[in-house]
């Protein structure tokens, strides 16, 4: 392996270079023609994806008139808070002056519930599929999971009908349920194949030690299992919060998620544009996702890989 | 916790059947329920409320002759087409620089992938800002002295569905880089070797042997993006709003306004059933391919 290591890199690395024969592994210099390109089209792409982020960042420190003269690239004269306070606390929606923080909350109240309730029915019904098959459990895995390529737009209305009638349209129970059905195929694919991997003798021992199905979940199932937990808890809050589509079409104004609200502030056609306020309450809505991501690291790497099949 | 010794064969489905009752409601009553009612909905002339009124066709005949819903899926194969074609080869790229053992390998991929945290709305929102002609990168070159520069994607229709595009693989591509990184790392690596040994280029390698070895890495890619085209609905609405005028709407968006806002609900299932169509037909030949006898790679 660790000849490999050596030889490789020289040989693979030539793209768009000739063809480096079989000389045996080259002097690796710093600043090697391949390491140039490599480095430098990695740098590149590297600073065009940053460039958004500081865009934003640098805008929402800006005041309006540095924003009017100046150029969007250039870092702020003079920094301010100002945006970031009236984002918070009192832009506008409509006639709502109260400010992106009632977005917040309710977003908070959608996306801890959600969390919870769908990664709860998940585990368990991942956990059934895996180790307590019954007759007929598979074909409805199966239109669970094809289930999760339609269109959520066919769906949408037939499910506001459904919350009509159980009196939940509009509210955040409603809005929490309506997450929980449709996390519900990714998540439960995510738990049944990770409980189909574990060990078949460790659920026979405690069969035979007289655990029943809930002893078995809670006992051995749960404690053995948190890794797969804290990925679907990364799929779930970042999917959620940053949901826009059932969020606009289950709940009323005074109810609106982050992402609704942020979409009517900066898209709002009255007044006068105020982009630093529009970016910083940008930049708070990205910011909780942003933490994730960044705290989790590997772990939201595995979430997406897994989250991928939902499409 | 119930503790039974020896759970008779009633009691063990019992338990794992109500665990599943969830499960269970969702695939019958959402998915497949769910699914019919819209497709049986949008043979009828529902206006404001869903009457069943059978109206044949009527409402797709309408459908195919609004300009709107034309623009919509002339976009959709455009966006689409070209969503495809750049994730895939920017993906692929990216995670074959990323696998020549660099350095920082990992921050660079925290970086192409950080995007793919953020929501549609806040990606389109900062693109907007970004492709403000007044302020943004039109502006800006404009004001180094290049007065003629031109660049202002979202207030021009004839290419406005471009700038969508920009912002779409800024956040998107993240994700393909690291499904293709993954399928770089699962080939062996005397694959490598013995293309060296032949004396083979690498660029040639890549082509000719790796990416056909990556076929279900790429047919999963693909998936993947086609299922995110046919829903793309958020990053327009915060980003054009549709606009300017129609030129940057899509079939999700056309849903959802003769849904909620034209109260044309017949329109509203029509279009949905024809996103339906649109998923099935990308679906079936995937699903026959990857699940049809053959085992996954």
């Amino acid at each position: 392996m660790a000849d490999l290591a050596v030889s490789l890199p020289a040989g693979k690395g030539s793209i768009g270079l000739e063809a480096s024969g079989p000389r045996g592994p080259k002097p690796r210099h710093v600043f090697s023609r391949r390491n140039i390109f490599l480095y430098g089209t990695l740098i590149v792409v590297a600073l065009y994806y940053l460039l958004p982020l500081y865009v934003m960042v640098v805008t929402s420190l800006k005041g309006m008139p540095e924003i009017r003269l100046g150029n969007i690239f250039s870092p702020p004269l003079e920094i301010t808070f100002d945006p970031w306070v009236k984002a918070w606390s009192s832009a506008c929606t409509g006639l709502n002056c109260d400010g992106l923080s009632r977005g917040f909350w309710n977003s908070v109240r959608i996306t801890v519930p959600s969390v919870v309730l769908s990664i709860a029915i998940a585990s368990v019904n991942g956990y059934a599929l895996a180790n307590w098959r019954f007759k007929g459990a598979d074909t409805f895995f199966v239109i669970l999971i094809v289930g999760a390529f339609i269109p959520y737009q066919v769906m949408i209305y037939p499910i506001v009908i459904i919350l009509r009638e159980i009196g939940l349209y509009g509210s955040l129970s409603g809005l929490v349920i309506v997450h929980s059905i449709f996390g519900m195929p990714i998540l439960t694919l995510l738990f049944r194949n990770y409980f189909t991997s574990m060990p078949e003798e460790l659920f026979r021992a405690a069969r035979v030690d007289g655990a029943g199905f809930w002893g078995i979940y809670f006992r051995i199932m749960l404690p053995m299992s948190l890794p797969i937990f804290v990925v679907a808890i990364i799929l779930q809050v970042t999917g959620i919060w940053n949901d826009f589509l059932f969020g606009v079409v289950y709940t009323r104004p005074d109810t609106y998620p982050m992402t609704v609200q942020l979409n009517n502030i900066v898209n709002s056609v009255q007044g006068v544009k105020e982009y630093n306020v529009n970016m910083a309450a940008t930049i708070l809505t990205g910011l909780v996702p942003l933490v994730v991501y960044f705290v989790s690291g590997k772990l939201f790497v595995r979430g997406i890989a897994a989250g991928a099949v939902k499409g | 916790m119930s503790k039974s010794e020896r759970p008779n064969q009633l009691f063990r489905n019992l338990n794992a059947k109500v665990a599943s009752i969830p499960m269970v409601l969702t695939a019958v009553v959402i998915f497949v329920g769910g699914s019919a009612w819209t497709v049986l909905y949008s043979f009828t002339n529902s206006k404001l409320l869903p009457r069943l009124n059978f109206v044949g066709l009527d409402q797709y005949y309408r459908l195919w002759s609004t300009p709107r819903w034309l623009v919509s899926i002339e976009n959709l194969l455009v966006y689409g087409v070209l969503s495809l074609v750049f994730s895939l080869v920017i993906g692929f790229i990216l995670a074959a620089l990323l696998d020549q053992k660099i350095r920082f390998e990992d921050t660079f991929r925290t970086i192409f992938l950080y995007p793919f945290a953020l929501s549609f709305i806040v990606t389109g929102l900062v693109w907007q800002w970004l492709l403000n002609p007044e302020f943004g990168i039109q502006g800006v070159v404009r004001g180094l002295g290049w007065e003629s520069f031109n660049f202002d994607p979202l207030y021009n229709s004839d290419i406005v569905i471009y700038g969508i595009l920009i912002a779409a693989l800024w956040q998107g591509t993240g994700l393909i880089m690291c499904l293709m990184l993954a399928g770089l790392r699962g080939i062996d690596e005397d694959i490598w070797k013995a293309a060296r040994v032949d004396g083979i280029p690498t660029l040639k390698t890549y082509l000719f042997i790796i990416i056909p070895m990556m076929r279900p890495v790429f047919i999963t890619a693909l998936v993947i993006i086609a299922a995110g085209i046919v829903k793309v609905y958020d990053l327009v609405v915060a980003q054009t709003s549709g606009g300017p005028g129609i030129a940057s709407e899509v079939p999700a968006k056309y849903v959802y306004d003769y849904m909620f806002f034209a109260q044309n609900l017949g329109q509203g299932f029509a279009a949905s059933t024809m996103m339906l169509l649109s998923v099935v037909v990308v679906i079936v030949p995937w699903a026959y391919l990857e699940f049809g006898g053959k085992k996954r790679g």
